[in-house]
């Protein structure tokens, strides 16, 4: 991967998830690892070399297949990403919305993810009225409403405190076990420790290591 | 020597998500639903934003009223001459100035023979004294005539052709025919002037017609320029709803149908201005009438010209939002 005003920021990555494998993707602050993430959605174009989901070769990727690629993607950004103008529930309901799900089977999908990440009952209030935490809940309830079979989180727990980071974990192990792929960045390194997955770990955009 | 397999997945991204809603209770139905609800949700939605904020619309949708109406206007003012230019068309007559010493009984016999043409639709004797008596009324020199001895004024015989004058060369060759008899002094018809009439409405007909196609163009700009604004406020929501796997349809549909809302507004304005108008208008016209004999009606714009003017005004309106769309969307990163 090249951004054209600094040259590779990424280069000789090769790595392979499992279907229902959870992987922390780690290394220093700006060693690569947004980016890395930000290829797999499209967000950005690898420059050199190829990328697969689910068997197929986003490089190739046409402008007007990219939406039903990323539907297959559950991305939790690093930054939220959050409608401030919409309540927690618009929020969570967009991708719902976007795949043409008809509005019983959203709102029971958005209160059952709601749920899950422990901000049931909040579906009234807008972003700007949350902290920074449950703000990063709404981020991944919305990730995980549409049921994609990849999760991919960018400092999915960055703002939440060490108990309430065990438990998001949890979540994503509960994906896990019915068979979804979660690729998770962070650099909480007691967090990574304390739980027994696959870590790939990036140094100024290498992968050094793939435990 | 991957790439056959590759062409078969990308066609199927669509199945497992209508596989999923199947199995979570949904079917065919509930996805039509779901996708009327989108359109309203967007409709609506797209009205409440140009509420929401009543000054910035007010400004964009009395600008566009405002074009809108001048081109409608000149429309109507076009077929109102049009109009009028029909009601003096209605009168494209000869009038035949027979010889002075042609008596009275010889006149109404040369009318016969006229009459028998089978190209003259009507034919109208004026005697000199009707034509005195009407001279007396008319220019007002009553009391000088009645001190004249005797009547100056010559046999009249006013033609009326079958033809119009558009059928110029029948037309023409009717009034040689005229001129060559014996008894007419001079055969007369208000051709130039008609045919200049004529001409000058062509040239407001087609004035009309591109200073509207002008007017127009100027529409699309602004409620692309409007559009453009909206995109360019609503950036993030437009970012993240295509992160989340949106389409462009889905991102265009909420500002095609702010396009749509535009336009039909601005179209209900204009008719209400250009209407507004004409009834401040239509007195006057009317007492201008009155003096011609009460032949000239003003038009107004008619039910199906109202239904395309808002048809017009709404397709401006959507077609300027996405000359927008298409190309803002596609400078949009992400992809
Ligand atoms: N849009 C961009 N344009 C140019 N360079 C970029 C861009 N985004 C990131 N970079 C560069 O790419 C490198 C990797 O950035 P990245 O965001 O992937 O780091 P990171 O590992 O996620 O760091 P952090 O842990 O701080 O989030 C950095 O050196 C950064 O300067
Ligand atoms: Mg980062």
């Amino acid at each position: 991967m090249r951004y054209p005003e600094v040259g590779d920021v990424l280069r000789n990555i090769s790595f392979h998830l499992q279907h229902g494998e959870i992987a922390f993707l780690t290394g220093h602050s700006g060693a690569g690892k947004s980016t890395l993430l930000k290829l797999i959605t499209i967000m950005e174009r690898c420059s050199r070399g190829h990328i697969f989901l689910d068997g197929q070769d986003l490089t190739y990727a046409k402008e007007r297949h990219i939406p039903y690629l990323r539907r297959k993607v559950g991305f939790i950004f690093q930054d939220y990403k959050l409608l401030q103008d919409r309540t927690v529930f618009d929020n969570v309901a967009l991708p719902l919305v976007i795949a043409g799900f008809g509005h019983l089977e959203v709102s029971r999908r958005v209160r059952a993810a709601l749920d899950k990440v422990g901000l049931a009952g909040k579906e009234k209030k807008y972003p700007v009225a949350l902290s920074g935490g449950e703000q990063q809940r709404v981020g991944i309830a919305r990730a995980v409403v549409n049921k994609p079979p990849l999760i991919i989180a960018d400092e999915p727990t960055g703002n939440l405190d060490p108990e309430l980071s065990a438990e998001i974990m949890g979540l994503f192990e509960k994906f896990q076990q019915v068979g979804v792929t979660v690729l998770i960045a962070s650099h909480d390194i007691s967090l990574i420790s304390q739980l027994n997955h696959r870590v790939l770990k990036l140094d100024h955009g290498q992968l050094v290591s793939s435990k | 020597m991957m790439k056959p397999v590759q062409k078969k997945y990308y066609k199927k991204p669509l199945k497992p998500e209508i596989r999923r809603t199947k199995s979570a209770g949904g079917n065919f139905i509930d996805k039509l639903h779901a996708y009327r609800d989108q359109h309203a949700q967007a409709l609506f939605s797209s009205l409440g934003r140009l509420v929401a904020s009543p000054f910035t619309s007010l400004m964009t949708i009395t600008v566009l009223a405002i074009a809108i109406s001048l081109a409608s206007g000149f429309y109507l003012l076009v077929i109102n001459l049009q109009q009028v230019a029909g009601n003096l068309k209605a009168s494209d007559q000869i009038s035949l100035f027979l010889r002075y010493e042609i008596s009275d009984s010889f006149a109404d016999k040369f009318a016969e023979t006229i009459k028998r043409n089978p190209n003259v639709q009507q034919v109208k004797l004026i005697s000199r004294k009707e034509a005195l008596e009407e001279f007396k009324t008319f220019s007002g020199f009553g009391s000088a005539i009645d001190v004249m001895e005797s009547n100056p004024l010559p046999i009249v015989v006013q033609v009326t052709p079958k033809m119009t004058l558009d059928d110029k060369g029948s037309f023409q060759h009717l009034l040689e025919s005229f001129k060559q008899a014996p008894e007419v002094d001079i055969a007369q018809v208000d051709m130039q002037w008609l045919e200049r009439l004529e001409l000058i409405l062509e040239v407001a007909r087609r004035g009309a017609t591109l200073l509207s196609g002008l007017l127009g163009i100027g529409v699309l700009f602004i409620i692309g320029n409007t559009i453009r604004l909206e995109l360019h406020n609503r950036r993030d929501e437009v970012i993240i709803a295509k992160l989340v796997g949106a389409t462009n349809a889905f991102i265009q549909r909420p500002f095609l149908y702010s396009g749509f809302w535009i336009g039909f507004i601005s179209g209900v304005a204009a008719w209400f201005i250009v209407t507004g108008m004409m009834l401040l208008l239509w007195q006057s016209v009317d007492k201008l009438s009155r003096l011609y004999g009460g032949t000239f009606h003003m038009l107004f714009l008619s039910f199906s010209e109202t239904l395309t003017l808002l048809l017009i005004s709404s397709l401006l309106g959507i077609l300027g939002a996405w000359g927008v769309l298409v190309y803002q969307l596609r400078h949009t990163k992400p992809v």
